[in-house]
């Protein structure tokens, strides 16, 4: 378990996001611990999915940073950001793995692209990667060839090609049948343990995020912002805010609620 | 023994030979992705000079191990064991220990189901195209029976027609094309009255330029130039539309809900470009014969007047009749093959950039080939 005494990895300084007029979050700020699993939840229209796209500079803040390393996402100097994209992985929705590609070639894209290693032992570490989310074998399969949890798994080896210290997740369940989604949480852990990578969850699915979060944050939609940090378990239970304790129960607004 | 450039490579591999030949590789610094090629060769270097006695790698020194790193260790481990020697790893940290672990030998042996794809050899090719340009030309085929089918229907039964999508394609396809239509009917009547005065005036036959204009443009620079440029913006348009719709399911959506798709998507489309089409045709005559008026009076000498009046001479109403159906036989041509290739499209972003690309070279094809018809037909009708 990480301590908080550790540097953090990334650290979310009053960020503030907006689109036009509309400002979704507000005065944001957290920190994320080496080696912790991360989990960004809250419901729907929370802006989860919009501080995910700042994190990974997808989006710049209207104010605010965001620090990753210590490095500002937002800089401009070129070899400093190129050094930082090399330092992070990011699993899309649906995989985001390009059409025209077999599996190997969508994995080997960063390789080629950040290393000078020869071929043959870029087809080696690619065939590791697949091996590592259980694709072993499905090196020339097309990604319209392939089921939808294997598309993830499949987008995982890619964002791991570069041996990541941090990895970031956006809904990683979405899609798929329970077990499925059982297997890529575990799939998570395994690799959060086996090699330490920092990593930072965002979903709404309260199964995944009891089987994997160290710590949570919770984002609500009026309040434009966090209201709740810690552990899930503890929340749950012991939280003095009605909102947090709805969500953990599943209770929507309004409803009485029923004998357990 | 230290290496005077581990700090500069970030990792150091030590050599010390004990009893009976048996070497013990002790490995110290960052074992990882970004020195893996460096410390792949050396680690083979090392690979060579060993007996049959025996390695043992002593992690003890490792600072930080990722998965390439892993990697190149079990490598290392089965080349050895290739060779008949024994290789063993010893003082490994419990996160070492773990990333070893994770990686999957098996899985680095095992072929891939599927083989790579083998680029054909000529016959293969030739034979592939063959059977493409059949299966496309069956698949064009039953479109145009179920447009046609389509058209029918809505003719009989004018209030299931999508009247607000067919103002909305008259906008897109007509209205916001109006600008570049003109502009190149401009130019390309001043560029041909221009061109063709610098011969007839040898002749002092600068009066005829403007017959010359209103015969080529309305007969048949008008009609094909429109085809272009609506087959271009058009065209290419509606196959990505309908393309894109096939492929976030929106078509599938449709038949599920007990709509027809060609009737919903395809008809509108090809009914508005009906309209538009000999609209932008006239349109495009219009601004070419205002070409040559200028070319006429600015650099002919010609009045206005005597310019409008030998272009109105060549022309007969015929002329015009059959110019304005062959945009129409154009229009339907052009939003039909832009909705087939669309409807056509399986896949993601290369199969809708391939739709469009295709509905626009079809379209201009099949724009030629309909006029050359259109030519010998109409000699023959006069």
């Amino acid at each position: 378990m990480p301590r908080a005494a550790d540097t953090p990895v990334i650290e979310v300084e009053e960020l503030t996001a907006r689109f036009g007029d509309d400002i979704i979050l507000e005065d944001v700020s957290f920190q994320v611990f080496p080696g912790e699993i991360l989990v960004i939840i809250g419901g729907s229209g929370c802006g989860k999915s919009t501080l995910l796209k700042h994190l990974v500079g997808l989006y710049r803040p209207y104010r605010g940073r965001v620090r990753i390393q210590g490095v500002d996402i937002d800089t401009d100097d070129e070899a400093q950001l190129r050094r930082l994209r090399m330092g992070f992985g990011v699993l899309f929705q649906s995989g985001a793995l390009f059409g025209s590609m077999t599996l190997a070639e969508n994995v080997a894209l960063p390789l080629a692209e950040y290393t000078d290693l020869p071929p043959e032992t870029i087809e080696l570490i690619v065939k590791m990667k697949l091996g590592l989310v259980n694709l072993a074998g499905y090196e020339n399969h097309l990604p319209e060839e392939i089921s939808g949890g294997m598309k993830k798994r499949a987008g995982l080896a890619r964002a791991m090609a570069l041996d990541p210290t941090i990895l970031f997740f956006d809904e990683p369940s979405a899609g798929l049948d329970p077990i499925t989604s059982v297997e890529l949480d575990l799939l998570i852990k395994s690799l959060n343990a086996g090699m330490g990578t920092t990593m930072v969850v965002v979903t709404h699915e309260l199964e995944s995020i009891f089987n994997i979060a160290h710590r949570v944050v919770m984002l609500d939609k009026s309040a434009k912002g966090i209201i709740a940090e810690g552990d899930p378990r503890e929340l749950k239970d012991k939280s003095s805010d009605p909102r947090v304790v709805n969500f953990f129960h599943r209770r929507p607004a309004g409803h009485q609620q029923e004998k357990a | 023994m230290g290496d005077p450039e581990a700090p500069r490579k970030g990792y150091a591999i030590s050599r010390a030979v004990g009893g009976g030949g048996a070497v013990t590789l002790s490995l110290s610094g960052r074992i990882a992705l970004e020195n893996l090629r460096s410390l792949g060769m050396e680690l083979e270097g090392h690979l060579e000079k060993v007996t049959s006695a025996g390695v043992t790698v002593d992690l003890a020194g490792v600072e930080y191990l990722d998965s390439a790193g892993a990697l190149a260790l079990l490598q290392l481990e089965s080349q050895s064991r290739a060779r008949a020697v024994p290789l063993s790893f010893v003082n490994a940290t419990d996160e070492a220990r773990r990333i070893m672990g994770l990686i999957d030998r098996e899985a680095l042996a095992q072929a891939p189901l599927l083989g790579e794809k083998r680029t054909p050899n000529l016959m293969e090719q030739v034979g592939e195209a063959s059977l493409k340009f059949c299966r496309d030309l069956v698949q064009v085929l039953t479109f145009l029976g179920e447009l046609l089918l389509a058209l029918g229907y809505s003719c009989l039964h004018p209030r299931s027609v999508r009247w607000g999508d067919v103002l909305f394609y008259m906008k897109r396809a007509g209205a916001d094309g109006l600008p570049i239509v003109g502009l190149i009917g401009l130019l390309l009547g001043l560029i041909i009255a221009f061109m063709s005065s610098l011969q007839l005036k040898q002749f002092g036959a600068n009066i005829y330029v403007a017959s010359l204009l209103a015969i080529a443009m309305v007969k048949e620079l008008g009609p094909i130039m429109t085809a272009i440029l609506v087959a271009g913006r058009s065209g290419s348009a509606f196959a990505a539309e309908i393309g894109t719709m096939k492929v976030n399911e929106e078509v599938d959506a449709l038949l599920t809900m007990g709509f027809n798709p060609v009737s919903f998507l395809a008809v509108p489309k090809v009914l508005a470009a009906l309209v538009v089409v000999p609209v932008l045709t006239i349109y495009a005559d219009l601004f070419g014969l205002m070409g040559g008026l200028i070319v006429g009076v600015l650099g002919l000498d010609l009045t206005v007047y005597t310019y409008i009046q030998e272009s109105k001479n060549a022309l007969e109403l015929f002329d015009l009749v059959s110019s304005l159906i062959k945009s129409a036989v154009f229009a339907v041509l052009i939003a039909g093959i832009g909705c087939q290739r669309g409807f056509m499209v399986r896949g993601g972003a290369a199969a809708v950039g391939a739709a469009t690309t295709s509905a626009v070279v079809a379209a201009i094809f099949l724009v030629i080939v309909t006029d050359s018809a259109f030519a010998l037909v109409l000699h023959y009708i006069q």
